[in-house]
């Protein structure tokens, strides 16, 4: 089974901060970071997603608020990642990158570089954005301020299938920027004086709607060839996405049956791209609640729900209980074809440490869980091969 | 009354890509495993020096149309090798040249002020700007922006990240578990700012870092460059590090700060220097004659040539006389991604004074080539090198300096070992660090709070 954490702040609980044992005052430094990213790594958890974006946290879609009681800020993903790599050893790294308003150049560079400090360790999750607050901090495009649950309205259709294509265009142009450079490429022939075979760097060529990229990267070709590419989805367009594009896609089903059906559409996607025997990893999202006993559990939650004003609400599924029921659904659900799990501690350290001390132990003596790391990237753990350089056969261009 | 001894301050260059990286040597390592990084940044951390230092070139350089094989080719992301850096290092200022042309404001503001947060205050940018549609090719804007827009939008970019960073100014963080305020201020982090570049406003997300915003690098050298660093920056990286040349330039930029409300000592002139160390001065400069064949191979020596005459010059031998035909004096079409093809304004007169250089001594291309481009600043046995830096620095031709090692990654340690000791001793360079930050490693005082611009609800 594979099993991972999202981490966001002090926890995916808006009032999480407030918990006993929480670090708020700690949030952007990279003691806290190391410290969370260790405990991860002491569960043998395939890898931890950091959530990122480029605004401010809200509780409104697409424009802030002025909530005092909340967390508010964080430090860029990617960096919180880097700052963490040279620190751990086997834990995968995947920071979140909004591709809506950042470069494709820059970003595949920022990657390759992570999987470089982390030794093979770097994924990433592109997220669209199609908040009006983010699009203003930029200034160089307008997105207007719709409904987007509302899937009728021909201009959220418009926006949903604009954005989601110039994602597609985005992987495209980090993963040929990655593999611009061949494995071999950098040769240091004294007798011809050249540290290069530029008959080996490739210009990717790419133009788009969006963007045209030339390259080749300025980043040679990271140590896993292609890191790991993840997105999370909760309808057609997503899913389609992840079965063109990405590895991993996190989904957020509420029930086995669901749960049967995403997986379906994310393998008809992924089997219509072409792309394959390549393993395509369906990895379903739930915020979990844990604690030694289900009432204890259920109280926590309920405390954490009074502290905030609201009961807590997520597109995830919601489990409240012990690490051992939370195994027996991760087992369950696992059988409507799910690879593995993607857990959203409700608040940290708790939650987290329920995970790695509770429901760790308990898959391990089910026998569905390591018991240790082996070597390896992390492509090699979510059973992808090292991909060959789409550029190697072509010879020069 | 003797003023009392200028402090002397060190700064490390990763090695560039450029000529003066020697690859062909056995010593010469990886220029992009992370190793080879962590290794100068922990050297130049065991020498106390100020910081780290990373170029930045977003297009590899081509020359005849094609890719360019003869130097060191491919590095890293500046941000993301910094911040892993901040976990092998706790003092070292971590420094990064990031472009003000093919960035935006909000993003570029977010990651310096996290790099900031993640090192604990030692984050410093150095700001440049380029301005050709050539490296305008791996970017959304495409080569945009007119060659006399770039130090305008640079001026602007740089004061849109200032209202950013200011945009929080320190205090409205209180993570009160009890009350439930985590935040003091509801409006935190919002700014607005509108001129001919950019029309951006909402929140900024990331809270105030240790600095308030990183130390500010500038690194161009042309009259708008100086005025730039005059009027905003706190250091510049210069390339003056002769006696003479960099007396000049250090009273011509001094000399600007009072025009802008500043004081001499808040803008600190550090020329990039190249060194060669021997067991005496002979045997240093023996090492240094080697090192400049190292660095001009015969290839790279027709390759320069190439970069004055602006044509091909393949078949010329690099060991023969200079080209009789003249410079073509269109438009230098035969390098690009680099910024040296601009230095020769005159070719003609560059290529007379060449010629006229290699008749007098009988000195062929090569010979020619490792004459007049890139000596070492300091060649000598450490005694000698230590005095000259002291030398240059308290008479005002610098405030120290960054070197820039000719071998990755361990073209540091000797210096780190012998010179720096020697400063140490004169009294003249620091035994330890006394701060935390960047800022206090380069005397420079704290920024005030960051000045909110909006009204606050109180």
């Amino acid at each position: 089974m594979r099993l991972s954490v999202a981490l966001d702040g002090a926890g995916w609980h808006p009032a999480a901060w407030r918990e006993p044992g929480a670090r708020p005052a700690e949030l952007f430094t990279a003691a806290y970071w190391t410290d969370v990213v260790a405990e991860a790594e002491r569960g043998l958890l395939d890898f931890v997603t950091i959530e990122d974006g480029l605004s401010l946290q809200s509780s409104y879609r697409g424009r802030p608020d002025s909530r005092t009681d909340q967390v508010r800020g964080r430090l860029d993903a990617v960096l919180v990642a880097a700052r963490v790599a040279p620190v751990t050893r086997h834990i995968g790294l995947v920071p979140v990158v909004v591709v809506t308003h950042t470069e494709p150049f820059h970003v595949s560079k920022a990657i390759a570089t992570l999987d470089y400090v982390s030794s093979g360790r770097a994924g990433v999750q592109v997220r669209v954005s199609a908040r009006p607050d983010e699009a203003a901090h930029f200034g160089r495009r307008a997105i207007p301020p719709l409904d987007l649950r509302d899937r009728a309205d021909p201009a959220v259709q418009q926006l949903i299938t604009e954005l989601f294509a110039e994602a597609a265009d985005y992987v495209e142009v980090i993963r040929r920027l990655w593999d611009s450079w061949e494995d071999d490429a950098e040769i240091r022939d004294p007798a011809t004086g050249r540290f290069v075979d530029r008959g080996k760097l490739h210009y990717v060529k790419f133009t788009g709607d969006h963007f045209s990229v030339k390259g080749p990267s300025i980043t040679p070709r990271p140590p896993q060839g292609q890191p790991v590419v993840t997105a999370l989805g909760h309808a057609a367009a997503a899913y389609r996405l992840i079965g063109q594009a990405a590895d991993v896609g996190f989904v957020t089903p509420h029930d086995p049956a669901q749960a049967r059906a995403v997986v379906a559409e994310i393998q008809a996607a992924h089997a219509e791209a072409g792309r394959g025997p390549e393993t395509i990893n369906v990895v379903a999202d739930l915020v979990v609640f844990l604690a030694p006993d289900a009432p204890a559990a259920a109280a926590r939650k309920a405390r954490l729900d009074e502290l905030a004003g609201r009961e807590y609400t997520s597109d995830a599924a919601v489990f409240t209980g012990t690490p051992a029921q939370l195994a027996s659904v991760l087992q369950e659900w696992q059988q409507a074809g799910l690879s593995g799990f993607r857990l959203r501690p409700g608040g940290i350290p708790a939650d987290l440490q329920a995970i790695t001390r509770g429901l760790v132990p308990e898959l391990q003596r089910r026998g569905v869980f390591r018991t240790s790391y082996d070597a390896g990237p992390l492509r090699g753990r979510l059973g992808l091969s090292r991909p060959a350089n789409r550029y190697a056969a072509s010879g020069r261009s | 009354m003797a003023r009392p001894l200028k402090q002397i301050h060190l700064a490390a260059h990763f090695p560039g890509v450029n000529n003066t990286t020697v690859w062909s040597d056995p010593r010469s390592g990886s220029h992009i495993e992370f190793a080879s990084f962590a290794h100068l940044a922990r050297t130049a951390e065991r020498a106390k020096f100020d910081f780290l230092f990373l170029a930045e070139g977003l297009r590899l350089r081509e020359q005849n149309g094609e890719i360019y094989d003869l130097d060191v080719v491919g590095r890293p992301d500046t941000f993301t090798v910094l911040a892993a850096l901040a976990a092998v290092t706790s003092r070292l200022g971590l420094a990064g040249t990031i472009n003000s042309t093919f960035n935006e404001p909000y993003e570029v503001a977010r990651q310096f002020a996290s790099l900031d947060h993640l090192s604990g205050g030692r984050a410093a940018w150095n700001v440049v700007t380029s301005w050709d549609a050539f490296t305008g090719e791996n970017f959304r804007r495409g080569g945009f922006l007119p060659q006399e827009a770039r130090y305008s939008r640079a001026r602007t970019f740089l004061e849109t990240t200032w209202e950013l960073f200011d945009s929080w100014r320190g205090d409205e963080i209180v993570a009160d578990q009890a009350s439930g305020a985590f935040l003091a201020d509801p409006e935190a982090g919002q700014f607005a700012h509108a001129d001919a570049h950019f029309d951006i406003s909402g929140r900024f997300n990331v809270p105030r870092s240790p600095q308030g915003r990183p130390v500010i690098f500038q690194a161009g050298d042309s009259d708008e460059g100086r005025e730039f660093a005059a009027a905003s920056a706190d250091a510049i990286f210069s390339r003056h590090g002769t006696l003479t040349d960099g007396q000049a330039f250090y009273a011509d930029v001094k000399g600007r700060l009072a025009r802008h409300g500043r004081r001499r000592d808040q803008l600190l002139i550090l020329p990039a220097a190249t060194f060669v160390l021997g067991d005496t001065d002979a045997e240093a400069r023996d090492l240094a004659r080697e090192v400049r064949f190292q660095q001009v191979s015969g290839q790279t020596a027709i390759a320069f040539a190439e970069q004055l005459w602006n044509r091909d010059l393949s078949g010329y031998d690099p060991d023969g006389p200079l080209p009789d035909i003249d410079p073509d004096p269109g438009e230098n079409t035969i390098a690009r991604g680099r910024a040296s093809v601009r230095m020769y304004r005159d070719p003609l007169a560059t290529a007379a004074q060449w010629r006229a250089q290699a008749e007098a001594g009988k000195l062929s291309i090569r010979e020619l080539i490792i004459e007049v481009t890139g000596r070492q600043t300091f060649v000598g046995a450490p005694a000698t090198v230590a005095e000259a830096i002291n030398h240059l620095v308290q008479s005002d031709a610098s405030d120290g300096f960054i070197l820039v090692p000719h071998i990755t990654p361990g073209g540091l340690d000797e210096f780190a070992d012998t010179v720096v000791p020697l400063l140490q001793e004169r009294g003249v360079f620091r035994s330890d660090y006394e701060g935390s930050t960047l800022r206090e490693h380069l005397g420079l005082a704290p920024l005030p709070a960051g000045q909110a611009v909006r009204e606050v609800a109180s």
